[in-house]
């Protein structure tokens, strides 16, 4: 087990995503931050107070539960549902930044695709997270990514943060380093 | 869950669990969102041998918000009143592949032995059998006092319950109690003698023969349907001593406390055990217990049958 990122590069990674979304964009007025629960939904907090602080705004943050559109729901117990809470109430016509901490398969995203087609049209969909570790099975890609990391399939990331784990950090385990 | 078959077999953190899956559905509900992929391909078969209007069709929009298909079977009409037994019923259900069956039967324990005989593979859900339980019932009655008296949040504790009425042929009455004392509320049964059941020490509530005494302190006050077509003793005088003793009349009402708020399970007797003005007024929340059952029977089919049923996760070897 190893430490990929500690704190300091987490919240240095966060802070560049938050300017390079803001410059995507062309600032913050049309934007609408949904993290997907549990990490992902802490990190939008995150990325929302920093272009907050940038852009001297009140930005808020919210959260999209994908529970019901997993495609591997057949495969486990049933899981417990997370909170959706949308900021202003309607996806529509805003430019959507999903925010997720590890993206691997490809398939969170894919459901997260579905559950907004579900709540609206935006008018673009963008996707930001801290971690991409490869191995998609589907044909999506991210706008915005904290650091790349190789990885083997076996191998499995996992994100820490002080909100929930008490410790800020990104680790490594289950290879045969 | 595998099955939902009563109360009894839930534990707290389970019913709290489909509460709290109930209240999100209900939020997002609310919203845009008025359907969701999450049991597309699955069948759900409606078995009823009693009559029911609320309860089939709560179960019927719940499973399809939830994109499953639905089978309504009412045994009037059907093969049962040329005399097929239940195990036929069932087995046929099996053979056109139902993954879960919703049954309300006359006889308490129908569930029980629809789920314990192994007829069909698919998962059981009790809308209401005998005088035994009737389990959603109790959960959205849980989910409705929850969401007004405790903020949608945790367990009902410090909550105190009047269940008044017919508890002796209520099954809504027996589930009920069950949850809600699971749940860590107060109740106590507010009847004439002749309408609570024998043996009712035994289950850990309060007893009462006025409603006079008892409205000033209670948070909920549920009225139970007088249920004419299981009484075939004479149980009380007239219907209008009934109502004078037991009914909840806006005199009543009065005395309650301001936030306390009304339930019935419905159908109602208007002007028998609740006045039309109680029925209607700003405290009732008989309407919203409609629509939040079919946010508890999602919640309920979802936990029981949007995931991988046990059958299928046994089969696959994964832990449960």
């Amino acid at each position: 087990m190893s430490v990929i990122l500690n704190s300091g590069e987490i919240s240095r990674a966060l802070r560049r995503i938050s300017h390079e979304i803001l410059e995507k964009n062309h600032g913050p007025e049309n934007l609408l931050l949904l993290g997907i629960p549990t990490r992902g939904a802490y990190l939008s907090r995150r990325i929302a107070g920093a272009i907050s602080e940038i852009e001297k705004i009140n930005l808020e943050s919210g959260t999209l539960d994908i529970t019901m559109y997993r495609d591997d729901l057949r495969l486990k117990a049933p899981r417990t549902l997370l909170p959706t809470n949308i900021p202003g109430g309607s996806i529509d016509g805003r430019d959507v930044v999903l925010i997720d901490d590890v993206f691997f398969s490809g398939r969170t995203i894919r459901a997260a695709l579905d559950a907004l087609n579900e709540l609206g049209r935006p008018k673009s969909v963008q996707l930001a997270v801290l971690i991409d570790r490869g191995h998609r099975e589907l044909p999506i890609r991210a706008d915005f990514v904290g650091k790349n990391i190789p990885t083997a399939k076996e191998e499995s990331v996992r994100v820490h943060l002080s909100e929930i784990d008490s410790i800020d950090e990104v680790l490594i385990e289950g290879s045969s380093q | 869950m595998k099955h939902l078959l009563s109360i009894a077999d839930l534990s707290k953190d389970e019913a709290i669990e489909v509460l709290d899956t109930a209240a999100e559905l209900a939020r997002l509900s609310e919203g845009t969102v008025k359907k969701f992929p999450t049991l597309r391909g699955r069948t759900v078969v409606n078995l009823f041998f009693e009559d029911s209007t609320r309860t089939r069709i709560s179960f019927e929009a719940a499973a399809k918000r939830l994109s499953a298909d639905v089978i309504n079977f009412a045994a009037k009409g059907s093969s049962v009143s040329k005399g097929e037994s239940l195990k036929d019923t069932a087995l046929t259900l099996q053979a056109m592949g139902a993954d879960a069956v919703v049954i309300r039967h006359g006889a308490s324990g129908a569930a029980h032995q629809l789920a314990k005989q192994e007829w069909m593979k698919g998962v059981v859900i009790n809308a209401g059998d005998g005088t035994h339980e009737h389990p959603t019932q109790a959960l959205l009655d849980a989910f409705t006092i929850r969401r007004h008296l405790k903020e949608n949040q945790g367990d009902l504790s410090g909550i105190k319950v009047g269940i008044i009425g017919d508890i002796l042929h209520s099954r809504v009455a027996r589930s009920n109690i069950l949850l809600l004392k699971k749940l860590g509320a107060e109740v106590v049964l507010i009847a004439p003698p002749t309408l609570i059941p024998v043996g009712v020490a035994k289950w850990g509530v309060g007893v009462s023969y006025s409603l006079d005494d008892q409205i000033k302190s209670l948070d909920v006050v549920m009225a139970l349907r007088v249920q004419k077509e299981r009484m075939n003793d004479l149980y009380f005088p007239t219907e209008r001593e009934y109502a004078r003793g037991y009914g909840l009349t806006s005199e009543r009402m009065k005395q309650m406390k301001t936030k306390s708020i009304v339930m019935h399970p419905g159908p109602m007797n208007r002007g028998l055990e609740i006045s039309a003005e109680s029925a209607d007024s700003q405290r009732s929340v008989i309407v919203e217990q409609v629509a939040n059952g079919v946010s508890v029977r999602m919640a309920v089919l979802y936990l029981t049958l949007g995931g991988a049923t046990f059958k299928e996760l046994a089969s696959s070897g994964e832990s449960l």
